[in-house]
C-alpha cells in the first residue's frame, strides 16, 4: 500500500500551488532539452504546455511524474520532490504518456486491473472500477480481448482509462488525443471537465489548437526548452496578435512572390508556404486593400486569431506539421 | 461537493519508508502480474526447459551408468552412477527454469514490451519490479526443481529423508540465477550479447563436477570452475541427497545468498537508471 496520506489543512490558508517548478533544467549530454522553466499550477486548474515538436514538452511531463531527474532547478509536486519521493508522488498521478505503453500480455479488463493493483489498491475497488472506466473508453465490449488486437485509437482511450484507476489527484496528458476520432475526442473532453470539476489538477500537451483553447485554463508557451509566454488562451491571443486574421491564397508558387506587394496592409504579414496572413484589426477592410492594390487571391478568408497565430507569433513556426 | 474539494490543500506526506524512492512494498502486484500474463502461455517452453535434465537422467544415469557402475559418492560412500548425477541435474533444473525467466523474458520486456516503463510510472519502485520479476523466475525454477525431485523419488534415487531438503536448497539456487540472471540481462542491449549467455551456460553445465568429480581437472581450472555459480549449486544439492551436512553447505549457501543481493541492487539500479533517469 502506498504510505501517503493526504492532510487537509484550514481553507484560509493562502493556495498553495501543486505543482510548482523554479528554473527546472534537463540537460542530455550539452544539450538543454528544459532549459529554465518556472510556474505553478493551482488545484483543479487546467494548464497546458504548448510547443512544437522537441520544445520539452514530455521532458517535462516526465520529471514531473519523477521518471525523469531534472539536472537543476526545484521542482515541487503535491509538496513532495518527486526525485526523492517518487512512489509516493505518482500514487496520486494519473499518466497518459505520448506513446501508449499498454501491457500486450494482458487482456484489455486486465490491463486495467493490474495496472491498479500496482497502486496497491483492492480488487474489490479495483474490478467495478475498471467496468466503469472500461463504459468510458467505450471498450466494454473489448473487455477480453487482447491488446494486440485494438485499434490505434482504442489503445488510446485504454491507456486514457487505465490512467483514472487510481482516482488521480493531477493528471498528466501528453497528446491525449492524437489517433482518436472526432467523437472519442469530444467523449474525452467532457469527461476531463467533469474530473476538472471535481476538482483534479489537468496537467496536458496537445498539438491541437481548438483543445488547448477549449480545456487549458493557462497555458505556456515552450521552445527550446524556454518559455516564450504564459497565460489564458484569450489573453495570449489579445497579446500577442490582433483582432482577426486575412488568409490569402495566391498558389503555392505565387506566395513569395506576391508578399512584397502587400506592404503596410494590416499591423503584420506572415508568409506561408501555402497562404500569406495578414494580421489587422477589422479584416474586411484589409481585404478592399488588398483589392484596391490590383491583387486577386484564389481564395480569401477572414477569422479571428487564434492561439496558431499566437505560436506562429511567438515560435515562428506552424503547430502542424 | 467539488467545491468542498476544490477548499482543501493538496499536500503529501513523504512516506517514512527506508528506500522511499525504490521501493513501495508491492512486490505481489509486479509477482501476480506476471503469474497471470504467463498461465496458459509458452507451455512448450516451459516444459522443455524441464525435460532436457530428465532426458540427461535417463540417457546417461541409466544408460552411461549401466557401463558404468558404482562410484564414490559424498562422504566415500559407493552409489550409483544415476544417484551421483541426479542431485546435480537437480541443479541444473533450477538453474534452467531461473535463467529463462530472468534472461530472455526479462531482455524482450525491457527493450520491446515497454513494460517496466509502464509500471515505473505508478507507485511501484525499481526494486519492486526488480524483485517480482526475480520472485516469477524462482517460482520457475522451484516447479522444475519440485518436478525433478519427484522424478527422482519415481526413480528411486532417493535414498535418504533428508534428501528432500533438496527442494528448498534448489529453491536458493534457483534465486540465485534468477537474481544474477536479471541484473546481467538489464546491461544487455542487443542479442548477440544475449546470446553470451547461452555461451557461458552450456559449458558450466557440461564441467561443472555434473557428471564427474572435479579432481579431474588441474588445479588452475578446478579453481575456475569454483569460482562458478553451478558448481556450488552441484555440491549443496550432491550432498543433501546423501544427508550429509558439512561447514561447506554454508559456504555454498553463502555464495547464493551474494548472488541474490548483488543482483538485486544491480538490477534495481538498472531499472533506476534505464527508466528513472
Ligand atoms: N532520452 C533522451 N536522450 C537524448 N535526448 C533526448 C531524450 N529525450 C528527449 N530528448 C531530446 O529532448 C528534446 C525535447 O524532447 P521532448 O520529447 O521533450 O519534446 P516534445 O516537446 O515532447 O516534442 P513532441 O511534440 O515531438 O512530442 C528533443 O530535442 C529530444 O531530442
Ligand atoms: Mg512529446
Amino acid at each position: 500500500m502506498p504510505q501517503t496520506s493526504l492532510s487537509h489543512r484550514l481553507p484560509q490558508q493562502a493556495p498553495a500551488a501543486v505543482i510548482t517548478a523554479r528554473n527546472v533544467v534537463k540537460t542530455y549530454g550539452d544539450f538543454n532539452a528544459v532549459d529554465g522553466i518556472s510556474f505553478d499550477v493551482q488545484q483543479g486548474e487546467s494548464f497546458g504546455l504548448l510547443g512544437p515538436n522537441g520544445a520539452g514538452k514530455s521532458t517535462t511531463m516526465r520529471m514531473i511524474g519523477g521518471v525523469s531527474q531534472r539536472t537543476s532547478g526545484e521542482l515541487s509536486i503535491m509538496g513532495l520532490d518527486p526525485d526523492q519521493h517518487g512512489p509516493e508522488v505518482r500514487a496520486h498521478l494519473g499518466v497518459v504518456p505520448q506513446q501508449d505503453n499498454l501491457d500486450e500480455e494482458l487482456k484489455v479488463r486486465d490491463n486495467l486491473i493490474v495496472y491498479g493493483r500496482y497502486f496497491g489498491l483492492p480488487y474489490s475497488y479495483l474490478r467495478p472500477k475498471a467496468d466503469e472506466l472500461l463504459e468510458f473508453a467505450q471498450l466494454t465490449d473489448k473487455a477480453k480481448a487482447k491488446v494486440d488486437a485494438l485499434s490505434g485509437g482504442m489503445k488510446r482511450r485504454l491507456t486514457i482509462a487505465r490512467s483514472l484507476m487510481n482516482d488521480p489527484k493531477v493528471l498528466l496528458l501528453d497528446e491525449p488525443t492524437t489517433g482518436l476520432d472526432p467523437q472519442a475526442r469530444h467523449i474525452l473532453w467532457d469527461r476531463l471537465f467533469r474530473l476538472k470539476e471535481a476538482g483534479v489538477t489537468l496537467i496536458l500537451t496537445t498539438h491541437y489548437m481548438d483543445e488547448a483553447e477549449q480545456l487549458c485554463d493557462r497555458l505556456i508557451v515552450v521552445d527550446k526548452g524556454k518559455i516564450m509566454a504564459e497565460g489564458s488562451p484569450s489573453a495570449l491571443i489579445r497579446e500577442h496578435s490582433t483582432r482577426e486574421v486575412l488568409e490569402l491564397r495566391f498558389g503555392s508558387e505565387r506566395n513569395t512572390t506576391v508578399a512584397p506587394e502587400l506592404g503596410g496592409i494590416g499591423e503584420r504579414l506572415e508568409t506561408l508556404p501555402d497562404r500569406i496572413l495578414i494580421y489587422a484589426d477589422d479584416g474586411e477592410a484589409a481585404l478592399e486593400q488588398v483589392s484596391n492594390r490590383g491583387l486577386r487571391p484564389i481564395t480569401s478568408l477572414v477569422r479571428r486569431s487564434s492561439l496558431e497565430d499566437v505560436f506562429l507569433r511567438l515560435t515562428g513556426r506552424s503547430l502542424i506539421d | 461537493m467539488s467545491q468542498h474539494i476544490v477548499s482543501q490543500q493538496l499536500r503529501l506526506e513523504p512516506s517514512r519508508r527506508p528506500l522511499g524512492s525504490l521501493y513501495a512494498g508491492n512486490v505481489r502486484a509486479v509477482f501476480s502480474r506476471g503469474v497471470k500474463a504467463t498461465w496458459g502461455t509458452n507451455w512448450a517452453i516451459m516444459v522443455s526447459g524441464f525435460v532436457e535434465p530428465v532426458l540427461y537422467l535417463v540417457a546417461m544415469g541409466i544408460g552411461l551408468g549401466s557401463l558404468i557402475g558404482t562410484v564414490t559418492g559424498p562422504g566415500g560412500a559407493e552409489i550409483g552412477y544415476a544417484n551421483y548425477i541426479a542431485p546435480a541435474l537437480l541443479a541444473v533444473s533450477a538453474m534452467n527454469g531461473a535463467v529463462y525467466d530472468s534472461t530472455w523474458n526479462v531482455f524482450f520486456k525491457l527493450h520491446f514490451a515497454k513494460l517496466y516503463e509502464g509500471m515505473l510510472y505508478t507507485s511501484l519502485g525499481p526494486l519492486d519490479v526488480a524483485l517480482g520479476e526475480i520472485l516469477l523466475a524462482l517460482l520457475r525454477g522451484a516447479l522444475y526443481a519440485t518436478g525433478f525431485t519427484a522424478v527422482m523419488g519415481a526413480m528411486g534415487l532417493i535414498t535418504s529423508p533428508w534428501a528432500l531438503l533438496m527442494i528448498p536448497a534448489a529453491v536458493v539456487v534457483a534465486f540465485g540465477f534468477a537474481s544474477f540472471g536479471m541484473a546481467i540481462t538489464s546491461y544487455m542491449k542487443t542479442f548477440q550479447q544475449m546470446d553470451w549467455i547461452n555461451f557461458i551456460m552450456l559449458p558450466m553445465f557440461l564441467f561443472s563436477a555434473t557428471f564427474y568429480p572435479l579432481s579431474v581437472y588441474p588445479e588452475p581450472i578446478q579453481w575456475l570452475i569454483q569460482a562458478l555459480p553451478l558448481w556450488h549449486g552441484v555440491e549443496m544439492l550432491r550432498q543433501l541427497s546423501a544427508g550429509i551436512f558439512t561447514g561447506a553447505i554454508l559456504v555454498h549457501l553463502l555464495y547464493f545468498l551474494v548472488m541474490i543481493v548483488l543482483g538485486l541492487i544491480l538490477s534495481t539500479g538498472r531499472l533506476r537508471k534505464l527508466f528513472l533517469n
